[in-house]
């Protein structure tokens, strides 16, 4: 099962990150949870800077913005 | 370029509803169509192009940019990105600790967090548009100085001791991440998301700051400015910048606001001060800043801030009288 991380201090942003992430998820019937990030530490640990940010499985895919359907879509084939 | 905004204006308020468009609730509502007009399609044609323009810069390529740099180089490096960078206040956190982590030393990193919300580059587009090239370029200097005047301040103050002991024990990860999103599609597609968030963020500061320079506009006398707020009142700056303080503004909210002003024929440098203490200082950001600093920090911060902008606007008031 995949596990993604949506990284972020709480801000409007990183919620709307989230909530889309688990409409795809929904809608694909992918095997993955979200998890949300908020501790600076943490976030921190994975090298960003700007969030909100997103990790598959560890790795960081994305940075800085709200990401596109298509780069959720992505990350739940892939 | 511009008229077709005026047209819009007269139509509404002349030929529409019949009003006196020179004074009282015409003036006011022929104000507030026009600026509507004006800068919610400026702003937003704006936003795009920059989007276009800065897709592929980041904190993250900042940090780089200015970090192991000597000072000479390190501050103006320090508020030219932040005049450029985008990033929303919710990232001042981790842009904070990632500089210090870096080792750019504290005073660049104030810098570059003076400079970042104080000079925008919509905003100034958006000023230069609307009042004019001169006072936006007078605004972007300024702005640029007082970033680097702050920044070394703190600097010499040795103030290391004020930030939250945290900060300094966080480590970073190298951040390998998504340089393959090129492309011209996702460009757009950035810019596109880049109106669509900032807009809808900051559409009704925006639109409260138009009505607000809207009444300034159609009911409150020149003669008022005339007594109150003329370059021969010492008290008129300073209170210009602590007003500045609480307003939860956005550079670009607070254009319509200068534009009034200045009409009414308030001195340049006072509503220069305004405008930075607007832009840069705010409860809301106070509050980010404090899970960073500790308190005396934070309080010197601002009072460096307050004497700067109070500065600036002594300087031009005198300079352009």
């Amino acid at each position: 099962m995949k596990t993604i991380k949506v990284l972020g201090s709480g801000c409007k942003k990183c919620r709307t990150v989230a909530e889309a992430i688990e409409t795809k998820i929904a809608a694909a019937g992918a095997d993955a949870q979200v998890v949300k990030v908020t501790d600076t530490a943490e976030i921190m640990g994975y090298g960003v800077m700007s969030t909100p940010a997103v990790v598959v499985d560890g790795k960081l895919v994305h940075s800085g913005s709200v990401p596109g359907a298509a780069d959720i879509e992505g990350w739940l084939k892939s | 370029m511009f008229q077709i905004f005026t047209l819009l204006a007269d139509f509404v308020t002349v030929d529409v509803l019949g009003l006196d468009p020179a004074a009282g609730f015409g003036a006011a509502l022929h104000f507030f169509v026009e600026d509507v007009a004006k800068i919610f399609v400026l702003l937003s044609v704006i936003v795009f192009a920059i989007g276009l323009l800065r897709f592929s810069l980041t904190p993250e390529r900042s940090r780089q940019l200015i970090g192991g740099r000597n000072k000479v180089w390190a501050y103006p490096a320090a508020v030219g990105l932040g005049a450029v960078s985008p990033f929303c206040s919710c990232s001042t956190v981790p842009l904070f600790i990632g500089f210090l982590e870096a080792r750019i030393p504290l005073g660049v990193t104030m810098a570059f967090l003076v400079a970042s919300p104080m000079i925008n580059e919509i905003a100034v587009i958006i000023l230069a548009a609307v009042v004019g090239w001169k006072v936006a370029a007078l605004y972007v200097a300024t702005g640029l100085v007082v970033g680097i005047v702050a920044g070394l301040v703190i600097e010499k103050l040795r103030l290391e001791r004020f930030v939250e002991d945290y900060v300094w024990k966080i480590k970073m990860g190298e951040a390998a991440c998504c340089a393959a999103a090129r492309g011209l599609r996702r460009r757009f597609d950035y810019a596109w998301g880049q109106v669509k968030e900032i807009v809808g963020r900051i559409w009704i500061f925006v639109l409260i700051a138009i009505g607000i320079g809207a009444v300034l506009h159609g009911f409150v006398p020149a003669a008022f400015f005339a007594d109150y707020a003329n370059a021969s009142n010492p008290f008129a700056v300073p209170i210009a910048v602590l007003a500045g303080i609480p307003l939860y503004g956005n550079a670009s909210g607070a254009v319509p606001v200068v534009e009034a002003l200045l009409a009414k024929g308030v001195p340049v440098g006072t509503v220069l001060a305004l405008m930075m203490s607007i832009a840069a200082i705010s409860l809301p950001e106070m509050i980010i800043l404090r899970k960073v600093l500790r308190l005396p920090l934070l309080a010197i911060f601002t009072g460096i801030l307050f004497v700067a902008f109070t500065g600036v606007g002594y300087l031009f008031n005198f300079v352009m009288a």
